[in-house]
């Protein structure tokens, strides 16, 4: 199958008006040495075909566990009208609205997600999206170098290890100079960090909640870092956001994160969406496309895409960024997502997930030999220490049906025996209850 | 196009007005004009030291972005505050309230790199041929 | 139309979770919780279904509308793809399952796609392995130089810069200057192809990498390829290859047979993932052999019993570019696309994109400006010149166009090309459309000479007119706030 409309005859009149005998004399510029020396693609398939294959495909992946597994990245309900929306081929079948007058749903639903964002992290202007979570972070990372003139950035710990060493990754050529603070007792150590924070320092990097689940309330960090003229960026969880102080109510320039949790699934890693909103000074140091509202020639309000001369298309080597694209699909499904929940919804989502992260948290307390860490407070995440090693452990909870978490032993040295639990709001209470009845089981 | 007699000019279209060790810089009408409407301006700081054909500015349109030269060195005195919130002033008056900065400039042999305004007018309708 | 935060009614709901099953925590303390209450508007779902679905029927899309919108390959999106990606087993796998111990069994599926999605792509490219992490074309781009800059670093020199042409892509010379290259531009000679005396003025053994898009933007097949390949060889660089425009290559010519290096692939061009309204895309690097050992980690391996499996065992790898495995979902229905093809449709596929731009370029070739005339590939290039002198500019064509119901083609780039029209039909599209395309660009040639203003109006079909795109970067506005 091919979905080309062209028969026999379309061919010979289109060859005809070219003034070409042949398809073949079309690509004559291509000199013979450089044919393909081999093109072993298999021969083509049905839609039935395909469809069974994939099918198939998509069955041998284990999606039927019970999930306790987040680390960032988080398994939620999705609302039907969700999908609903984002299934209308009037906004996946268009591409980035160069041309404002025939695409104003895109740009308008641009803007309004541009509006949510800054809503959510209590910022004054939002981008209309990047990647994922970690190249957003790796960017405000960039926008901070690039506003202060300075380079050395100080990068808590308990931000997520995928995105650190994304960081490392991209500044390998750049000379970035980083200083990893410790976490102590699950919090970003204060001590550690004001310790190096000096007026040589771009940036402060740190996460709410941390890696380890813990929520934190860094007014008081922030405060230090405007002291020596640096900027203090926070990367963000944002369903938690309908519960937790947000990023701009402590005092944060820029805040990240990933919008996987807002309406967007799993889908093995990707696509996701990197949302990035900050404070008004640093609009121009804002990578990839920006939505603004406007008025058409008989005053009438519309949206355009703007402040271009930011981006690669204009200033080529000297852009803020070499983005040209955003998420665009999953940023409107986010939009989609907040709307249908509302400011009520949100809270109700943040408070559902706390409340069940809470309960599992006093029902594996009473395990004997696990230890539920207790030094911060948690969102819906949340560390234990097991009496045993927690690969081991997982292993067996697999068999019995359950993702049961995260073992931080796989980015964190001796931790070994720790395991990361999410709980979200999908959780019931028989479900937790199973699960800390086979993790007694396993131990 | 208006081309003021008593100022020097500069091959990339940036003027500068003397006023005995200080220099007022700008972007010529012409400049203006090529750029179309101005919508931001990126000036340097206060005592920063300019170098004579050096990057010390750029301006925005809607579709460009491009850089402005120094058109002498030296120290900048003041930049002109009053563009960051009206940019246009460039499009309407780009000799006069469309300035973009004053500099006490170091060196006086400079003044022989850049072209008085009969020259500069014949260097302008040469780009047009 | 209104904005959604207009449409909002204090008391109205669109989503409940219902009572927790669970309760009575204590209460997050205070000093951690929000001040102020979360600002979002509250709709039923029909409000936010409604207002939607009205915003999506003011847009220009591949299913509505014909869109030649050159360098983007906007080909038909078939609607299976879309339904594979929703398959639950795929939808709702948690990426961090197969890396917990035991749990590579769990995500045997989603590997295989993957691995058989990069063993496609090798043998369609001619390349030795591929990422399939990168999650758009620039990002992949920034990947590629990453590499080059990885390889070089291990000879012992990482070299200053990167070489374009004026004709490139802007994400090539950004993603140079991202990895910390000095970037040289080579002008386009008269004739249409890169400048090969400044080409060989400017490569020494300081040039990282010399970055081409083939064919180039102008559309055009650079017949001496394989020398300027050489030339970057014989003094160590490497050649980066831009497949923004593989659409026209496949099966034709493949960028490992010339002698590229390292290429980056658009799956949302060439292989029909939807352009999603800007994203999400898929740009997987592919490299030679001898840049295999650098790419980013994990990679997707085939065991000996036939099982899947994640390697993070590359000592000289660059490391982590995205969180995963790149954006799954995409290369899952781009996977699905090319098994549909297969090899004949996929040649196809080529050769009746190359034909539909022909067609375009020799039927409107009296009416516009070639750029350069020769035989393009898969899009053509025109100068909107002629008609500027009656004060039509490319903008006002692209605006007279949508009153039609066309989407414009790329207007003002390449930047080399005055007023440039940049035409790319696609090989779905069918003769009639196209000529209907046609027709309508004759009537605006005809329209510049007789009537020009009525082509400077436009549009007036559209639910708005021409917007005021300097106020726009003069007065931002970029966020809704309440009137009070």
């Amino acid at each position: 199958m091919s979905f080309i409309p062209h028969t026999q005859e379309d061919i010979k009149q289109m060859l005809k008006a070219i003034g070409a005998g042949s398809i073949d004399e079309l690509f004559k510029d291509i000199p013979v040495a450089l044919r393909p020396k081999s093109f072993n693609i298999p021969a083509g398939k049905s839609e039935f075909e395909v469809t069974q294959i994939l099918r198939r495909l998509s069955l041998e992946n284990a999606t039927g566990l019970v999930n306790f597994v987040g680390a960032g990245f988080y398994d939620h309900f999705i609302p039907a009208a969700v999908d609903a929306i984002a299934a209308r081929s009037e906004f996946y079948t268009a591409y980035t609205p160069y041309q404002p007058e025939c695409s104003q749903g895109w740009l308008q639903a641009i803007y309004e997600y541009q509006t949510i964002i800054c809503q959510l992290t209590g910022l004054d202007v939002s981008n209309a999206s990047l990647y994922d979570g970690g190249t957003a972070l790796f960017e405000a990372m960039m926008m901070a170098v690039r506003h202060t003139g300075r380079n050395k950035i100080i990068l808590d710990s308990g931000v997520n290890l995928i995105y650190r060493t994304m960081l490392y990754t991209y500044t390998s050529n750049l000379s970035i100079e980083f200083v990893e603070i410790p976490v102590v007792h699950g919090q970003s150590s204060r001590r550690d960090l004001f310790k190096h924070l000096d007026d040589k320092t771009a940036a402060v990097i740190l996460q709410n909640p941390n890696f380890f689940g813990a929520v934190d309330d860094y007014s008081d960090v922030v405060g230090q870092v405007h002291k020596f003229g640096a900027l203090a960026i926070a990367s963000v969880y944002p369903v938690s956001l309908g519960m937790l102080k947000a990023p701009g109510e402590m005092g944060f320039d820029i805040a990240t994160g990933e919008g996987q949790s807002l309406g967007i699934p799993l889908s093995f890693g990707g696509p996701y969406l990197g949302f990035m909103a900050a404070k008004s000074e640093l609009v121009r140091q804002m990578p990839g496309r920006i939505v603004g509202a406007t008025v058409d020639s008989e005053g009438k309000r519309g949206f355009v895409l703007t402040l271009q001369t930011r981006e690669q298309h204009i200033r080529r080597e000297k852009a803020t960024s070499n983005i040209c694209s955003n998420e665009a699909l999953c940023a409107l499904r986010a939009a989609v997502f907040v709307s249908l929940l509302g400011r009520e919804g949100l809270r109700e989502l943040a408070e559902h997930n706390y409340q069940k992260a809470e309960f599992a948290k006093e029902q594996l307390s009473g395990l004997s030999g696990v230890e539920v860490k207790r030094s911060s407070p948690t969102f819906n995440e949340f560390t234990i220490l097991l009496p045993r090693n927690a690969d081991e452990v997982v292993q067996r909870m697999i068999d019995k049906g359950f993702a049961c978490g995260f073992p931080l032993g796989r980015f964190y040295k001796g931790m070994d025996n720790y395991l990361l639990v999410a709980v979200t709001e999908k959780r019931t209470k028989e479900e937790i209850r199973r699960f800390v009845d086979s993790l007694e089981a396993v131990l | 196009m208006n081309i003021p007699k008593n100022l020097l000019y500069t091959k990339d279209h940036e003027w500068a007005r003397i006023e005995a060790k200080t220099a007022y810089v700008g972007i010529t009408d012409y400049a203006q004009e090529s750029l179309g409407d101005i919508t931001f301006v990126e000036l340097p700081k206060k005592d920063e030291i300019l170098e004579q054909t050096k990057r010390c500015a750029t301006v925005e349109s809607v579709k460009a972005a491009s850089e402005v030269y120094a058109p002498l060195s030296g120290r900048v005195l003041s930049v002109n505050a009053e563009l960051a919130a009206h940019p246009e002033l460039i499009n309407q008056l780009p000799y006069e309230k469309g300035y973009f900065l004053s500099m006490e400039f170091s060196n006086d042999s400079e003044k022989a790199n850049l072209m008085d305004a009969a020259s500069y007018q014949r260097y302008v309708e040469g780009l047009s041929k | 139309m209104k904005l959604i935060f207009e449409k909002h009614k204090d008391g109205r709901r669109g989503f409940s979770y219902g009572l927790v099953d669970v309760g009575g925590a204590k209460p997050l303390p205070e000093k951690y919780r929000r001040g102020a209450a979360l600002p979002l508007p509250c709709l039923s779902e029909l409000d936010v279904v409604r207002h939607y679905t009205n915003l999506s029927r003011l847009n220009f899309s591949v299913d509505t509308n014909f869109y030649p919108l050159g360098s983007c390959t906007m080909k038909y999106n078939p609607k299976f793809c879309e339904r594979v990606a929703g398959f639950e087993g795929f939808s709702q796998l948690h990426p961090l399952l197969p890396q917990l111990s035991g749990g590579g069994m769990l995500a045997q599926g989603s590997l295989e796609v993957l691995y058989e999605t990069e063993k496609l792509l090798c043998e369609i490219t001619a390349m030795s392995a591929f990422t399939m992490q990168p999650l758009a074309g620039a990002h992949g781009e920034l990947t590629g130089v990453m590499l080059i800059a990885a390889y070089h670093k291990d000879k012992g020199a990482r070299r200053k810069y990167v070489i374009v042409p004026d004709s490139s892509h802007g994400t090539n010379p950004s993603s140079a200057a991202i990895a910390g290259y000095e970037v040289k531009v080579i002008p386009t000679g008269p004739d249409g192809y890169m400048d090969l005396v400044e080409y060989k003025k400017q490569l020494n053994d300081e040039v990282a990498a010399v970055m081409l898009t083939c064919p180039d933007t102008l559309g055009i097949f650079n017949p001496r390829i394989r020398e300027i390949a050489d030339m970057a060889h014989k003094v160590g660089a490497l050649l980066y290859y831009d497949g923004a425009n593989l659409n026209a290559m496949l099966g034709k010519c493949r960028p490992g047979d010339i002698g590229f290096d390292v290429v980056h692939l658009n799956l949302h061009k060439t292989f029909a993932t939807a352009h999603g309204g800007g994203g999400p895309g898929a740009g997987p690097v592919g490299v030679s052999q001898k840049l295999v050992e650098f790419l980013p980690i994990s990679r997707v391996i085939r065991c000996g019993d036939g099982t899947y499996a994640l390697d993070y065992n590359y000592r000289k790898s660059i490391g982590y570019i995205a969180p995963f495995y790149g954006n799954f979902g995409v290369i899952l229905k781009a996977y699905a696309y090319m098994l549909c093809l297969g090899r004949e449709g996929l040649i196809k596929a080529a050769e009746i994109a190359v034909l539909n731009a022909n067609y375009c370029q020799a039927k409107l070739k009296s009416y516009y400006d070639l750029a350069f005339d020769k035989t393009c590939m898969h899009e053509c290039v025109f100068s909107a010149m002629r008609q500027a002198k009656n004060g039509v500019h490319a903008l006002d064509i692209a605006k007279y166009l949508i009153d039609k119901g066309f989407h414009p083609p790329t207007i003002y780039f390449p930047l080399i090309v005055k007023e440039a029209l940049m035409i790319e039909p696609t090989e779905t599209e069918s003769k009639e459309t196209i000529d209907a395309f046609i027709e309508t660009m004759i009537e605006i040639a005809r329209l510049a000479e007789d009537n020009p203003s009525l082509v400077k109006q436009a549009p007036v079909n559209m639910p708005i007119k021409r917007l005021d795109e300097v106020r726009a970067a003069r007065k931002l506005d970029l966020c809704w706030k309440p009137q009070n």
